[in-house]
């Protein structure tokens, strides 16, 4: 073989090669996996309305019309996290899912985050509330969009102990995400000046919650923590009702509500709470509109939950980073590496930013129960108190144990 | 235990836990031991009588507390005629249940009647699921039973007393008509003997299911009780059914008295254990029952399996 | 009472001999799974929940005892493994082991507790006592509570077979899975597996013969613990993490289900049965929250009509035990 051939020959497998860059560059080929709980406790905040939320996403993104497609697969991780790992792997590994999004319950949450860093696939996570997704868990792969325990602990505690709420009690669902969000809790209010005069933790999933009650009601703390979720919280503040707690003079601040439990516990118990959210559906013109858009598709004609609002948010600033980069590249840590480069904006959360360890910086809104003579419409239900902004709702990087940052 | 000197006056947190709120907890917890004693009740009696374990009980009980929320609004009845009308209605479903499929089941292992009821339920769970959503709905607590009455040592709300009482009633009632008429003779004796209760001309497949009907009846009276107090969602008597089943075992399986009484002492029971260590209250049960179980086989009153 | 299992079968050697044919064609059938497309980690998954459910049939198909608390041994075996594994940094195969020795030991202590009650209160004492192993577990903080174990690593088996290699992994699981397998086989025809049959049948008769029926029972009760450890320390390789769903009781009514939808006291039915119920899992996914109800209707004409289970009512009807 002379030197000419061996040189024609590099050169076509130079081509070759160059080809098979400019391909994968330009391909335009996405598939998108949207894994809650469709079916128990989560599926009415996330479930079958997160993946119509990540549906809007792309349709509204425009992309299909410049050639991309794009497909979106939904999947019921039924709460439990050895289904949520098999079925992120076989997504990624039969289904050739580019990126996994919503994944409500932290255990679940955490557990896929393994599967997505091992699989280099996109995480964008709306539905789970544990700040360690961005802070001692946080990976390449990982965005964690609206909401985490650390925000919710700082908005509400801050904002109850300066309106003079000093003294508080907890009732602690008896798991890690409770604790978490006690833990966080109490160090705000004891930052600011206030004191938890106990507590108390009770199992998960318990239908009566008048014991505890009591032992609140005998603290004679001026706010009652709540730091549960689902029917436990709804099912607290129903009873709360009815033990006469509110007219006694104590308050109750529920530590995470969503819109979908506050339609579950009606107006006329839940008036007055003060609680957090990042997104709610009635904030301006463009939520309205987006909100209308949305209930119009969904069953029960319900509005987006913030964590709905949440995975349309995520998806829309992936695609705007896959489209920035001209093509699917398939590689989540470039991906995410990009996603956290680009400020964030859309009609949802508005202007934001990803910090390098993940979390999705925005606004977040302290609310209040409206009274139902206050309320318009069906789902009618919050007042605007105040405004947090992202920098400062969030965990300071300066205080996360992200192994990221630290490059 | 602490003294009930040391800490007179208001207690400060939950170290300082005094008489009046253990009276308290024990009143609290006596309440919750009513719904127990009603479910297990309904249990009990559905094993006793056609020796199936009805896994499906939780789902009817909730779906009593659907049909106190339908009957309201959608008909515009009120809570009082739900407490009729409700365990009327999910007992004819019941009894469609057990015409079409558990009599199927006469004479084979409780094995199969647990799966099948168990496959029931999923399927009215997943149904009042799909349609409802897990969150569930509100319903209000009756105009008459709002409020509540300063007992000195507590806050009880009027609704919770209530409870109480009108669960013991039907308790009462229904152990009654069980054990001590001749509708409950021919009863007991239609499952000791069906045969031979056929031969004084008893239509006895008629009373088992009337029988599963009571049962869940009774099931769904719990159910429209529970609403106002508890969230009406599709999914409140998944949660509840493995501590009644526990109640039952406890009792005796099939003990009509037994189940009474275990259902408002493990009320109280687990009153005490939320407030001396309330993590643990959704466990007592369970020891309780490894403990029963221990030094009677067959439960407190039960015969052998 | 009528007993669950179908008796009518003849237990010969030559029956014993199609099992085996039968036995050869699964594994077989299984090792070339990987060369098929299939996707390998169902098949690992379903593999770990058919050793476990024919752990528990050895126990009530064969000696009568509905248990229904099988999922604590899945579940303690599993967080001992994990623990050893990410903690301890164990190898693989000592990780299993400590697994095993849990399960077992745990074993020992609820079969003590549990063995001399009967029927339905057996199976009470069960779920009651696995109830307590999930309060444990829920506070014990080795186990970090719902957020269970995670990202527990894989290793190398004896140094030489790297488990993070789907293929690897496959055939470890595989290996094991029959390892199990064939014990389960081999004690269901042994003498021991005869005089367990008996006491199924009549108990009081094995006991005027001179049997001692609590041993018996007891032994059968520990082998079966143990077994359905090995499928949890197993599964740990497969899903990287330990978590309470393996202890919850829901899981123990799954393993009752798989085992009884295969056919209850049948060798092959608990595996057809794992296979059937995982399949439905993965299957199923995507009809989102009609899932349960699907579950539901099937569990409902199982029982409705096809009381055997799968396998039973194949082996009913050819007349051969399987």
């Amino acid at each position: 073989m002379n030197t000419r051939s061996i040189a024609s020959l590099l050169l076509t497998t130079a081509l070759t090669f160059a080809a098979a860059g400019v391909a994968s560059a330009q391909d335009k080929t996405v598939k998108i996996g949207a894994l809650s709980d469709q079916s128990g406790l989560y599926a009415d905040l996330g479930g079958p309305g997160s993946t119509l939320a990540a549906q809007m996403a792309v349709e509204d993104s425009g992309l299909a019309a410049k050639g991309w497609k794009i497909d979106i697969i939904s999947g019921d991780h039924q709460n439990k996290p050895d289904i949520g790992t098999a079925i992120a792997r076989q997504w990624f590994d039969v289904e050739k899912v580019d990126a996994i999004v919503d994944v409500p319950n932290s255990g679940v949450a955490l557990a896929v985050n393994n599967v997505i860093k091992e699989k280099n696939g996109v995480y964008v996570n709306s539905g789970a509330a544990t700040s360690d997704l961005s802070n001692a868990q946080c990976s390449p792969n990982t965005v964690h969009w609206t909401y985490d325990t650390y925000m919710l602990a700082h908005t509400t505690g801050q904002a109850l102990v300066k309106a003079g709420g000093d003294t508080w009690f907890f009732l602690t669902a008896d798991y890690a995400f409770g604790a978490a969000l006690e833990r966080d809790t109490t160090a705000v209010v004891t930052s600011n000046g206030g004191k938890v005069v106990g507590g108390v933790k009770h199992p998960l999933n318990t239908p009566d919650f008048s014991s505890f009650l009591l032992q609140a009601q005998s603290s004679k703390a001026k706010i009652i923590g709540l730091a549960n979720a689902g029917g436990d919280t709804t099912n607290t503040i129903k009873q709360a009702a009815e033990f006469g707690i509110g007219k006694g003079g104590q308050k109750l601040a529920a530590l995470l509500l969503f819109l979908t439990d506050i339609k579950a516990i009606g107006l006329e118990t839940a008036q007055g709470l003060s609680f957090t959210e990042t997104f709610y559906w009635d904030m301006n013109d463009q939520t309205r509109a987006f909100s209308k858009r949305f209930a119009d598709k969904m069953k029960n004609n319900a509005p987006p939950t913030m964590v709905q609002a949440g995975v349309y948010a995520g998806v829309r600033h992936y695609l705007k980073a896959l489209e920035a980069m001209g093509g699917n590249s398939h590689d989540g840590v470039k991906i995410v590496e990009k996603m956290k480069s680009m400020p964030t904006e859309d009609d949802l959360f508005g202007k934001g930013e990803i910090q390098p360890n993940g979390r999705t910086i925005h606004n977040a809104y302290l609310f209040e129960v409206k009274k139902p003579s206050e309320s318009k419409g069906p789902w009618d239900f919050y007042k605007l108190v105040g405004t947090v902004p992202g920098d400062q709702a969030f965990t300071p990087l300066s205080e996360s144990k992200c192994a990221l940052l630290k490059k | 235990m602490r003294l009930a000197g040391d800490f007179q006056g208001t207690p400060k947190g939950p170290g300082a836990k005094s008489m009046q709120a253990l009276y308290a907890q024990l009143l609290v917890g006596l309440i919750n031991g009513s719904f127990y004693a009603l479910l297990s009740l309904g249990l009990a009696v559905i094993f006793g009588m056609l020796n199936i374990i009805n896994f499906a009980h939780g789902a009817l009980y909730m779906m009593g507390a659907f049909v106190a929320y339908f009957l309201l609004n959608l008909g515009g009845i009120n809570y009082w005629w739900a407490l009729l009308l409700a365990p009327i209605i999910v007992g004819i479903f019941g009894m469609i249940l057990e015409r079409t499929m558990l009599q199927w089941l006469t004479g084979l292992d409780h094995l199969y009647g647990l799966l099948l009821t168990f496959g029931i339920a999923l399927i009215v769970q997943g149904v009042f699921q799909n349609y409802f959503g897990s969150s569930g709905l509100p319903y209000a607590i009756p105009d008459q039973l709002k409020g509540g009455m300063n007992l000195g040592f507590m806050f009880l709300p009027v609704y919770r007393g209530w409870v109480v009482i009108f669960s013991l009633i039907v308790c009462l009632a229904t152990w009654f008509l069980i054990e001590k008429t001749q509708l409950g003779a021919n009863l007991r004796a239609a499952t000791e003997n069906p045969t031979l209760v056929r031969a004084f001309g008893i239509n006895v497949p008629r009373m088992i299911t009337l029988t599963y009907g009571l049962g869940v009846g009774l099931a769904a009276l719990a159910g429209v009780l529970s609403a106002p107090i508890n969230q009406v969602r599709p999914l409140m008597g998944a949660d509840l059914i493995i501590v009644v089943f526990a109640v039952v075992v406890i009792g005796g399986m099939g003990s009509i008295m037994g189940s009474i009484i275990t259902g408002f002492a493990l009320g109280v029971i687990e009153g005490l254990t939320k407030y001396f260590y309330p993590e643990a209250s959704n466990t007592v049960v369970f020891v309780l029952m490894v403990l029963v179980l221990l030094v009677k086989p067959t439960g407190l009153t039960g015969r052998a399996a | 009472m009528t007993t669950l299992t179908d008796d009518t079968l003849p237990v010969t050697p030559r029956a014993i001999r199609d099992e085996m044919i039968v036995f050869v064609v699964m594994a077989l059938l299984l090792a070339a799974v990987p060369f098929t497309g299939v996707y390998p980690f169902f098949v690992m998954q379903a593999l770990c929940f058919a050793l476990l459910a024919c752990a528990f049939n050895l126990l009530v198909g064969y000696g009568g005892l509905l248990s229904f608390g099988h999922a604590m041994f899945l579940g303690t075996a599993g967080y001992c493994s994990a623990h050893a594994l990410k903690v301890w940094a164990l190898p693989p195969e000592l990780g299993i082991l400590v697994g095993i020795a849990a399960a077992f030991v745990l074993s020992l202590i609820t079969g003590f507790i549990s063995i001399r009650r009967q029927g339905i209160y057996f199976s009470m004492i069960t779920l009651a006592l696995s109830q307590l192993l999930y309060f444990i577990y829920l506070q014990a903080p080795f186990t970090h509570g719902e957020d269970g174990i995670q990202g527990i690593p894989q290793g190398r088996m004896f140094g030489i077979f790297d488990l993070s290699k789907p293929t690897v992994l496959y055939y470890v699981v595989l290996v094991g899975f029959l390892a199990g397998f064939l014990l389960i086989f081999r004690i269901i025809n042994s003498p021991f597996g005869e005089v367990l049959k008996a006491i199924r049948e009549n108990e009081p008769r094995a006991i005027s013969l001179g049997y001692r029926t609590d041993q018996y029972k007891f032994l059968a009760f520990v082998l079966s613990g143990t077994l359905a450890g090995f499928a949890g320390a197993l599964k740990v390789f497969v899903a990287q993490n330990a978590s309470l769903t393996d202890v919850h009781w829901s899981m123990s009514g799954e393993v009752v289900l798989m085992t009884l939808v295969g056919g209850l006291g049948t060798i092959f039915g608990p595996v057809v049965g794992a296979f059937v119920i995982i399949a439905m899992q993965q299957y199923l996914a995507g009809f989102g929250q009609w899932v349960t109800v699907i579950q539901g209707s099937i569990f409902v004409v199982c029982v409705l009509t096809f009381r055997r289970g799968v396998i039973g009512e194949i082996a009913h009807y050819f007349r051969r035990s399987l």
